[in-house]
């Protein structure tokens, strides 16, 4: 049987990879925005899982919020990365320093 | 009533002229002051004469109540009796004579309110002093004519020179101080009182007695005394703290004559006769007394023969006679070392203020190698310094004689006939000082008088010439120890007498040089009538006068021969035969740079305390506080801050992955913390 | 039976095609990976039942979001050959803490008990519903406001998207509107006198 357990586990190791994806990347920007999805993906698919689990419909609202929002931040930060790369010309991560103190 | 209006008018005028200078205006402040100044003196001659006639007695006319703090009592209370009444009377007088002559020495000066208003409150402070009837008055009168002297020292407060000389003054006689207010603290610690009659009274029992000092057992009496007269050491410019008196001459001229001539700088002598019977019970005590009065006169009177500065000269002088009055107490003749004082409160103050009009008919030269042949350009002048001159070195025979004549005879005859050995030094000490006193006294004379006018080299009298604004406070003493004479010439300038607010106060003088001595000699010194005048006031001893009358003639004609004896050598060296003084100096130029540097004392004290005083204060200023309270303190706050803060940049290294990253600890942090610790 | 291999192969795509998107070389092929997560995501909502959020996942996360990577990366004129491969230096250390954060969250998920405000709420009372209807009921009464927030929160990325990346072309010449109703009569129009045969001066 497929009990919750599993379902939460995948969504484990999705978070995880994803968080991976985010500082183990040396490449570009890109990357690091892809895996907030990955990872925006695993927390939809726990919501899912509890509220399936549960009996509970609040789970599956409250990811479709989820979903609202990643979509808005994935464009805010598409456009930023835009714009840096008219600045910057490079998108790759070691680039992105000029925020220091 | 009258000694309150005496001692308390100078204060109110003080205040006045002080406070309300700028509203009453000048003319005012001058007068409130003189007037209140000249009050005092029509008051004092009365009493004076009083105690002259045998008439009156002591009294204690109490003010106010002060302290009481268990066993100690100090109230205000003004005593009266014969010693104050001499010192009354020379105190006012000179103090109105010199507030009068201030009228026309002072007169471009733009700072006259201030200076009266100084002059009155010097005035009074030196009236609570000699009034006082305990030991703590005494002190508030002692430290208040301190700090008018550095007030008026340091009047022309725009010159640095002045400035430092104010200073001095005040620093050195603070070490005095601190001696008196020892001998203060014990005698309170012995006698349970400060109240000077009931010191005075208990005294003879403390003989003999010791105490405990600085983990040693030493006689009580003498302690105190030595204490106590560290005081008048301070005060009076006795060797070692004398160093501050010729720098003192930085002040107005008026202010040189009232209290380093006449009043301040007697304050110590007048404490030791005031404490007569505390210093008899003392031999040691006594005879220090004697050898620093001795020491101080001949070492004074050498300086003073070697300096060019007019103002200076008369400096040593005072320091001199001073010496001499100290000696005379030491030896137990306080009767004559009051004579002296008072005598030479007016011969000193009349040739400071006729030096001050020579300097003001000079256009404020006080070089006397700019001076010569004065005598026809300033003849009042003149006379009257003749008459002080006459008056300091003793000129007299018989029952005639000017004022030093007596007195300073009477201290010469009273130290041989008290047969110690200490006075019989003092005496050859004296009799030296005495030959010196004569030769420099007419050497200045003869510098300033006579001869060919020399003024024409002279950076004032250019001044002088060609109009420029010459203010008084650009006088300066000699900056150069040369005794090479500059060049005749007039230059073109005629020096002229000077008003008349100058020359009534010096001609009165000149009167009181002349006749104090003749007059008043027996009420002083003379055994018969003496101690009528003085009862109790002073421990005079009657055998000691009498034998001082009946000592030897050649004791008695000592002084009178080596008064020739200095007459003549300055007059051969300074009228004769010009060159003589530089070929002395060429021939003996060390001792000459010993005895004009002040045979190095300055030098001594500046190497000796001045430089390891500057080295310890600079050693809390930049170890204690810049390193230690400014590092841990404000400095060092802001200091950190600023180290903390670059550390903590460098966290923020701009990497975008090092974010993610450290958001991502976080993240672990936060979950650990909601897992394991938050139940 | 179906049902579970289904769950393992939808877990296991997802999880392959999820590490394919880190480690793929070509950015492109990182968003087309990324799509493939997404639709085997979506499916594994679907066996939970979850048809509606199945399907807004496909639309909105593969249909949107991941389109616009795709724009975006192609728009972007990236030099593949510059870009630089390999591991970084942090790699173990990313490991370790990933291994614990994984780690972590397993536990969590073991010892987790249902809450007090949970327990006893297993299935809603009234008859079984269609998911999206339930969905509707649910949204549009009790998160009414969040919805609400959720539209706005749209706008204010749309418009802070267009402010971020907007360009002024610089040779056109638009009009300005605002200028041309500001404009008063007396600027505009000036009465003269022409002296017969003279003209006006401009």
């Amino acid at each position: 049987m497929i009990s919750l357990s599993h379902y939460l586990t995948v969504a484990a190791i999705l978070f995880t990879i994803g968080v991976l994806g985010i500082f183990l990347n040396r490449r570009n920007v890109i990357l690091m925005l892809m895996a907030i999805e990955l990872i925006l993906l695993a927390v939809n698919i726990n919501l899912v899982a509890f509220s399936a689990y549960l009996g509970d419909l609040t789970g599956q609202v409250l990811a479709m919020f989820v979903l609202t929002v990643a979509a808005a931040e994935a464009a805010i930060g598409l456009a930023i990365l835009v714009i840096f790369f008219r600045r910057r010309g490079s998108i790759a991560v070691d680039d992105v320093n000029r925020m220091h103190g | 009533m009258q000694l309150i209006l005496i001692v308390f008018l100078p204060l109110i005028a003080a205040l006045v002229a002080g406070l309300g200078g700028p509203w009453i205006g000048k003319t005012a402040a001058k007068v409130v002051t003189t007037g209140a100044l000249f009050i005092g003196a029509f008051l004092s001659w009365p009493i004076f004469f009083q105690y002259i006639g045998g008439s009156a007695h002591p009294t204690v006319v109490p003010v106010m109540e002060w302290i009481r703090s268990g066993t100690m009592t100090v109230d205000w209370a003004l005593r009266l009796d014969a010693l104050t009444a001499v010192m009354l009377v020379v105190v006012t007088t000179v103090s109105s004579l010199v507030h009068l002559y201030s009228w026309g020495y002072m007169e471009e000066d733009p700072g006259q309110p201030r200076f009266f208003a100084y002059l009155s409150l010097f005035s009074f402070a030196m009236l609570m002093l000699v009034t006082a009837d305990n030991l703590v008055q005494m002190f508030f009168g002692w430290e208040g004519v301190g700090l008018a002297s550095y007030l008026l020292i340091g009047f022309w407060y725009h010159k640095p020179s002045a400035n430092a000389a104010a200073l001095k003054a005040f620093i050195v006689n603070r070490i005095g101080d601190f001696g008196f207010s020892l001998g203060i603290f014990g005698t309170f610690l012995v006698f349970g009182t400060v109240s000077i009659p009931a010191i005075l009274a208990a005294a003879p029992h403390m003989a003999g007695s010791t105490i405990g000092f600085a983990g040693m057992r030493v006689d009580t009496m003498t302690l105190l005394c030595l204490l106590l007269f560290v005081g008048a050491m301070g005060k009076s410019a006795q060797l070692p703290l004398h160093t501050w008196l010729p720098d003192a001459m930085e002040g107005p001229t008026p202010v040189s004559a009232l209290i380093h001539a006449a009043t301040m700088v007697t304050a110590g002598v007048f404490m030791v006769c005031r404490l007569s019977p505390m210093f008899e019970t003392s031999t040691t005590a006594l005879n220090v007394v004697t050898y620093v009065g001795a020491a101080t006169c001949i070492f004074a009177a050498t300086v003073g023969c070697a300096q060019n500065d007019i103002k200076r000269v008369i400096a040593y002088s005072t320091c001199s006679q001073l010496g001499y009055m100290f000696f005379a107490a030491g030896v137990g003749a306080y009767g004559a070392a009051m004579f002296h004082l008072f005598t030479h409160a007016f011969f000193k103050a009349l040739l400071f203020l006729a030096a001050g009009s020579v300097i003001h008919a000079m256009h404020h030269e006080q070089d006397m190698r700019y001076y010569g042949g004065l005598r026809k350009e300033i003849p009042i002048t003149f006379w009257v310094m003749v008459i002080g001159t006459l008056a300091i070195t003793g000129v007299g025979a018989g029952p005639f004689g000017f004022a030093g004549f007596w007195s300073k005879d009477a201290i010469l005859e009273d130290s041989w006939a008290g047969g110690t050995v200490s006075g019989t030094i003092a005496f050859w000490i004296g009799a030296l000082a005495a030959l010196l006193t004569s030769f420099y006294s007419w050497r200045l004379i003869f510098l300033t008088f006579f001869g060919e006018p020399r003024w024409g080299a002279s950076e004032h009298i250019q001044h002088a010439l060609h109009g420029e604004e010459d203010l008084a406070s650009e006088e300066h003493g000699d900056s150069s120890h040369s005794a090479v004479a500059p060049p005749t010439g007039t230059g073109g300038y005629h020096p002229h007498e000077s008003p008349w607010t100058i020359l009534v106060p010096i001609i009165l003088l000149a009167l009181g040089a002349l006749l104090a001595g003749e007059i008043w000699h027996p009420i002083f010194v003379d055994p018969e009538r003496a101690p009528e005048f003085w009862r109790q006031s002073v421990a005079f001893s009657v055998a000691l006068a009498r034998a001082g009358e009946d000592s030897a003639t050649w004791v008695k004609l000592t002084p009178t021969i080596v008064m020739l004896l200095g007459l003549w050598i300055a007059w051969n060296n300074y009228i004769r035969n010009p060159q003589a003084a530089t070929r002395f100096v060429e021939q003996f130029p060390a001792v000459y740079r010993f005895v004009s540097n002040k045979w190095y004392f300055d030098e001594l004290y500046d190497l000796l305390f001045v430089r390891p005083a500057l080295w310890l204060g600079r050693l809390f200023w930049h170890g204690g506080d810049e390193g230690t309270i400014d590092r841990f303190g404000p400095h060092g706050a802001a200091y950190a801050v600023g180290v903390g803060n670059r550390v903590t940049a460098r966290i923020q290294s701009g990497y975008l992955y090092s974010y993610a990253l450290v958001m991502l600890l976080g993240l672990i942090g936060a979950a650990s913390w909601a897992i394991w610790w938050a139940k | 039976m179906i049902a579970i291999i289904a769950f393992y192969l939808f877990a296991t795509l997802t999880i392959a095609s999820a590490v394919a998107v880190i480690f793929a070389r070509n950015p492109v092929h990182s968003v087309l990976w990324l799509i493939v997560a997404f639709f085997n995501g979506a499916g594994l909502m679907l066996l939970l039942g979850a048809e509606f959020i199945a399907m807004l996942l496909v639309i909105v996360y593969v249909g949107a979001v991941a389109v616009l990577f795709l724009f975006v990366v192609m728009m972007l004129d990236i030099d593949f050959a510059v870009l630089r491969t390999g591991f970084n230096k942090n790699l173990p250390f990313g490991i370790l803490i990933a291994l614990v954060l994984m780690a972590e969250v397993i536990i969590a998920v073991l010892g987790w008990e249902a809450g007090p405000t949970m327990s006893g709420r297993h299935v809603a009372a009234g008859p079984p519903v269609p998911n999206i209807v339930g969905i509707g009921q649910l949204l549009y009464s009790r998160y009414l406001f969040p919805f609400e927030i959720a539209g706005l929160i749209l706008l204010v990325a749309m418009i802070g998207a267009i402010v971020l990346t907007h360009r002024r072309r610089r040779d056109t010449r638009p009009q300005k509107p605002s200028r041309q109703i500001a404009r008063r009569p007396k600027d505009a129009v000036r009465l003269t006198q022409p002296e017969v045969g003279e003209g006006v001066k401009l």
